[in-house]
């Protein structure tokens, strides 16, 4: 019965286990402020694309695509390299921290939300654009109401930058380091019981990482089809 | 409080509605000639309704009057220094996905109107349109008549020296397409020159002060109303306004 997974991972909840509250905790402050950092230069930075014309500007938009798909380990040997010792920003010790963290899925995660945004904001554009240009708005006074009227679009791409964050193990693994109660979360977890071959703990553990990007996905969809049904 | 862009009572913003003059003006994207060369004053109390069969180059010389796109040749002019306050009502009217209310504050707040007037404003060009009750209702789950209603609304709390409409009408039932024309006479005895296209020859006549029409982007005649309709001088506007099918 203690080998399975279920029951594992059942009784780690249950018995609100210290250690693995502790991953759940930095697992989700990691991954949202990452979110939050990127959501705050990745929307205006999409919709900046969107609205301004400049020479590049394809090229800009092709980067933006392509990043969706880098690497988390590349982006992680990118942060390591800028963070170490020797490196441009070694001198700020935050080589296995949780800040290396955060600034690794950061990276991950900013061109996914620039990319989707530049799309869903240039969209909305098309449909609004005479209107703004009739009330005299600059490019810079659109950027705002845009974003604002396409809220529960953004929700979205939103979602998909933190099922990005909570997802991935490379870049966290690179640039934290996996060290017991400071930089360790759910992901590399997994990887390391999963190596010591404790299969049901990692399961366990899987288990309940799977739930909880389940709940937040499900509150945030939620909250998007009622505000959607409100607004039309 | 001195630089304001829209005066903060609704009263009659000017003596005389300001001129407009088109100075053989073309539009030809790509070398394409979709409008002119073509030139005009519109310096008649108005309404100016411009009339023509599809294609023939209406909306696009609302948007060349409004700034919305710019001539490829030629010259459009206004009387006085500076261009007037303009406002234009679209077929269909774009509205952002707020309520009626904040749609309009919105609309204030980009014409640099201090916040705390915005409300006041906002609600009542909104009693004015009988939308009072629709205040805190999403704009885009109202009805077609409350939209275009709303667009007037909005137009009408930003003041326009000027105001263009762009086939307001052509997706409303009677009940609606009367308040729209009861709205554009208001705006007029307000002294905004207005500018509007349509299809509808009943309703050309119902609010015309002149009429400008248009064949094949060329504006074949430019006259008062009456002479339009009972001598129209050219070929295609004698049959438009007897009824025929113009191609």
């Amino acid at each position: 019965m203690e080998e399975n997974a279920f029951y594992v991972a059942l009784s780690l909840l249950v018995n609100l286990d210290a250690s693995l509250y502790q991953i759940v905790v930095l697992s989700l402050q990691v991954s949202l402020l990452a979110v939050l950092i990127a959501a705050i230069l990745g929307f205006p930075l999409g919709a900046a694309v969107a609205l301004w014309q400049f020479p590049g500007r394809g090229g800009v938009i092709v980067l933006l695509n392509a990043l969706m798909g880098l690497p988390p380990v590349v982006a992680g040997l990118g942060v390591y390299l800028l963070l170490s010792r020797a490196g441009p920003l070694g001198e700020l010790g935050l080589l296995f921290t949780p800040g290396a963290m955060v600034i690794a899925q950061v990276v991950l995660v900013l061109p996914i939300l620039a990319a989707l945004s530049r799309q869903k904001v240039e969209e909305l554009l098309g449909e609004y654009r005479e209107q703004f240009v009739s009330l005299g708005m600059s490019r810079a006074r659109m950027m705002p109401t845009l974003l604002w009227d396409a809220r529960f679009a953004l929700l979205t791409v939103l979602l998909a930058g933190f099922g990005r964050a909570s997802a991935e193990v490379g870049a966290v693994m690179m640039v934290g380091g996996n060290i017991d109660g400071v930089t360790r979360v759910m992901t590399t977890a997994i990887v390391l019981e999963t190596s010591k071959g404790a299969l049901p703990l990692a399961l366990g553990l899987g288990i309940v990482l799977l739930t909880l990007v389940m709940v937040i996905n499900a509150t945030a969809y939620i909250l998007g089809e009622m505000a959607k049904r409100r607004m039309g | 409080m001195t630089s304001l862009n829209v005066p903060l009572n609704n009263s009659i913003p000017l003596s005389a509605p300001p001129s407009l003059r088109f100075e053989n003006v073309e539009f030809s994207p790509f070398g394409n000639r979709l409008f002119g060369p073509s030139s005009f004053t519109l310096d008649g109390p108005g309404p100016t309704l411009i009339m023509g069969p599809n294609g023939s180059g209406k909306s696009l010389l609302l948007r060349l009057a409004h700034g919305l796109l710019t001539p490829t040749a030629g010259a459009v002019s206004w009387s006085g220094d500076n261009a007037p306050r303009q406002a234009m009502v679209f077929q269909t009217p774009v509205l952002l996905r707020r309520s009626a209310l904040a749609n309009l504050r919105h609309a204030l707040a980009v014409n640099n109107v201090p916040r705390k007037l915005r409300t006041t404003l906002a609600l009542k060009a909104l009693a004015r349109f009988g939308l009072s009750s629709c205040a805190n209702t999403p704009a885009r789950v109202m009805s077609g008549g409350e939209k275009q209603r709303l667009a007037l609304a909005r137009a009408w709390s930003l003041s326009p020296a000027v105001l263009f409409l762009d086939e307001p009408t052509s997706a409303l039932d009677p009940a609606a397409i009367k308040a729209v024309e009861t709205a554009v006479q208001e705006f007029h005895d307000r002294g905004t020159r207005i500018v509007m296209t349509t299809h509808d020859l009943h309703q050309a006549r119902r609010l015309a002060g002149d009429v400008l029409f248009l064949s094949g982007g060329q504006v074949q005649e430019h006259t008062p109303a009456k002479v339009f309709f009972d001598t129209p001088a050219s070929q295609q506007a004698q049959a438009f306004v007897t009824g025929e099918l113009v191609a």
